[in-house]
């Protein structure tokens, strides 16, 4: 087990919220109120049984879990050098993605705490969704703020919200990406905050978002754990998941985090290519600072102004990354790679074609990393990757990319394996 | 000058002191330089130079996109310090307002000795509260400079006595909850903050956040020590046909505002 310089375990925070130099709460003082408010309220109902019956009651009969493990036996031969890569399906999650393991909490929480009003960031859309739907539940009256560029790009995951109830608004400031959601996010939070509470989506942010989050997704890798367990007899060889912020990622490591034979593994989103500078490969290529309320690597220049990350994936078009990763790469204990599109999308090709699951863009980066370590454990290992998402929302991007449809969006009149097969676009 | 001495010299006489904010950088560095210069002639006691951004979480959309556009026109953090320095160079105390990123960035013992060096008074830090970190103060004590501060009205009363602790120079009370932008009626929680401040310290606490008029500045000159004005100012910058003309407008602006603090 890795430990720090104090002898501490590697993610036994040294002061609340803190992760070795990283997280922390950079806010301004009309939010430290509110946040303390969280805290506290959060901290008094993971130890009340009443909350954590009523979170797992929806967990099992709302949302699905647990979800499976699936063997995916031709991705294995075809695509991993024979490696054994089980996928752990939170693809197949109510709203079809992780997020609303985080999100049901939250919920519940803001409804302990008295508030009627949500408010949430989204990129891709799946944690606007998750919220959304969450708010459609319980009542509460929600604002998803996304960016102007990521409504374009994932336009049905806009109509989703709205059919649920939400007010989406496009948020045209900056690089109209998830940065800048969260920033006028964090604008309403701050002006709203007597009422309202900010179901924040990722393990970023100030404290306590990165606890509290991680906390909620820990389930993932808890229920995988014991899956591989039962399955295999043995504990994996490594874990990969895509990281983003990083939610999906740490909710799937934090359970294998003292099982030191365990390699744990972050696949960043590398765009065009880390070289070319536009990418979203935060701790490949960032360095440490402060975005959005917590001490973390980021893409920022020389004048610690953020630089405007780059993906396909909206999911993970963010240029800052949650504190706990940052432990996990400085600690030694997570290895981070970038992906960069190309490769994420022949690892979305390929996962259709031989398991018959359409994942997300996200999740993708993932599967491209679990090929890689494929080819360098061999044919012996086993391989969990955490199938984070469900592509349904990338269709139109995917469908681009392979050259399926135009621009205008019609589809070409001689759809084929061939077609769908072939290079980019 | 510093800030201490301009607050006092402004309850001398009776009044509260003006303190007024414009980024550097807008429309030009030299152009900032011209608007803030005008400002303190016209009766602007303090000076607030804004360190462009790229995301000014605590902003609204007037100040994001004077930031915006200084940020596209490649202002650095050097550039805010020339701004200080020409500005200085009047008399005037200038202080940095700067969200945290861009000082840390920089290193706080290094931006600290430089500020100094450059005739600054002291910083502002809008998403930095005492408690968060453990490198600003004590470079900033090294070299003198004002450590500025927010409470808010949400602030719980150890919190503001954390908080005012911590301050040098004066404290500033952000009147209502929200981001910056001019707003019609001033906050009735700004009274009320005020009170609860002079409870916790003896520094001077200035009001910011929705000053715009005269009116506003002598309703909240009636209860704070200072009056804060940042929007309004960039607005008039942002509406003017040429840079003279927006020279001309924060000037004027800044006369009406000096008289409001001045009404009995």
């Amino acid at each position: 087990m890795d430990t720090t310089p104090g002898g501490g375990h590697v993610l036994a925070a040294d002061r609340p919220g803190r992760f070795g130099p990283y997280g922390g709460r950079y806010v301004p003082e009309a939010l430290v109120a509110a946040l303390d408010e969280l805290d506290r309220e959060y901290t008094a109902a993971a130890q009340d049984p009443t909350f954590t019956a009523e979170l797992d009651h929806l967990l099992t009969t709302y949302s699905g879990r647990p979800t499976p493990l699936t063997e995916a036996k031709r991705f294995s031969a075809e695509a991993a050098a024979g490696a054994r890569v089980l996928l752990k399906r939170e693809d197949l999650n109510h709203t079809g993605s992780h997020k609303i393991n985080n999100v049901l909490g939250q919920a519940l929480l803001t409804k302990r705490i008295g508030k009627q009003r949500v408010i949430a960031e989204t990129g891709a859309g799946q944690h606007g969704v998750a919220t959304a739907t969450a708010a459609a539940l319980m009542g509460l009256e929600c604002v998803i703020y996304m960016g102007e560029e990521d409504t374009r790009r994932q336009a049905l995951n806009v109509a989703r919200m709205q059919l649920l109830g939400a007010t989406v608004v496009p948020v045209s400031t900056g690089s109209r990406t998830l940065k800048d959601a969260i920033n006028e996010a964090l604008r309403d939070w701050v002006t709203n905050v007597e009422t309202t509470n900010y179901v924040f989506g990722t393990v970023a942010g100030p404290h306590p978002f990165p606890t509290l989050v991680r906390d909620l997704q820990r389930i993932i890798g808890v229920e995988a754990r014991q899956q591989v367990l039962d399955l295999t007899g043995r504990l994996p060889d490594a874990v990969a998941a895509c990281v983003g912020g990083g939610s999906n990622a740490i909710g799937i490591f934090h359970a294998f985090i003292d099982d030191a034979d365990v390699a744990l593994y972050g696949f960043e989103a590398g765009g065009d290519g880390v070289a070319t500078g536009r990418h979203a490969a935060t701790i490949t290529a960032g360095s440490p600072g402060v975005l959005h309320g917590a001490r973390s690597y980021l893409l920022q220049d020389d004048m610690g102004q953020t630089i405007e990350s780059h993906s396909i994936s909206a999911g993970l078009d963010y240029p800052g990354v949650g504190p706990e990763h940052s432990w996990l790469k400085d600690a030694g204990r997570a290895v981070y790679e970038p992906v960069d599109d190309a490769e994420a999308m022949e690892a979305f090709r390929l996962l259709c074609r031989t398991e018959g699951i359409i994942p997300a863009i996200e999740s993708s980066h993932a599967l491209a990393g679990a090929r890689r370590l494929g080819e360098r454990l061999g044919p012996d290992a086993v391989i969990v990757v955490n199938l984070s998402g469900r592509g349904d929302k990338d269709v139109d991007t995917a469908a681009k990319w392979f050259g399926i449809m135009d621009e205008a969006g019609d589809v070409a009149t001689v759809a084929s394996r061939e077609a769908s097969g072939g290079e980019p676009a | 000058m510093t800030t201490s001495v301009a607050f006092e010299k402004a309850r001398a006489e009776g009044r509260a002191a003006l303190v007024g904010y414009l980024p550097a950088g807008y429309p030009s560095v030299e152009g900032s330089i011209a608007a803030l210069k005008a400002m303190i002639q016209a009766g602007v006691d303090v000076v607030e130079v804004g360190l462009p951004y790229s995301d000014p979480l605590i902003d609204g959309p007037v100040i994001q996109t004077a930031v915006d556009s200084a940020l596209r026109a490649g202002t650095t953090t050097t550039d805010v310090l020339r701004v200080v320095e020409a500005v200085a160079a009047t008399g005037a105390p200038a202080v940095v307002m700067s969200y945290w990123n861009p000082l840390d960035r920089y290193g706080a013992a290094a931006f600290a000795r430089d500020l100094a060096a450059a005739g600054g008074a002291g910083v502002i830090t809008p998403d930095l509260t005492p408690d968060a970190d453990d490198t600003w103060i004590p470079a900033a004590r090294e070299h003198g400079l004002d450590t500025v501060f927010l409470v808010a009205p949400s602030s719980t009363d150890a919190r503001i006595a954390m908080t005012t602790a911590a301050c040098r120079g004066f404290v500033y009370a952000t009147s209502v909850m929200g981001v910056t932008g001019t707003r019609d009626q001033v906050g009735d929680a700004a009274a009320a903050l005020v009170s609860r401040t002079k409870a916790a310290t003896d520094l001077p606490v200035a009001v910011g956040l929705g000053v715009s008029n005269a009116g506003q500045a002598a309703e909240i000159a009636g209860f704070a020590d200072g009056v804060v004005a940042g929007s309004a100012f960039v607005r008039r910058l942002l509406e003017a046909p040429d840079d003279a003309a927006g020279v001309a407008a924060v000037a004027e602006l800044a006369g009406e505002l000096a008289e409001g603090v001045r009404r009995r």
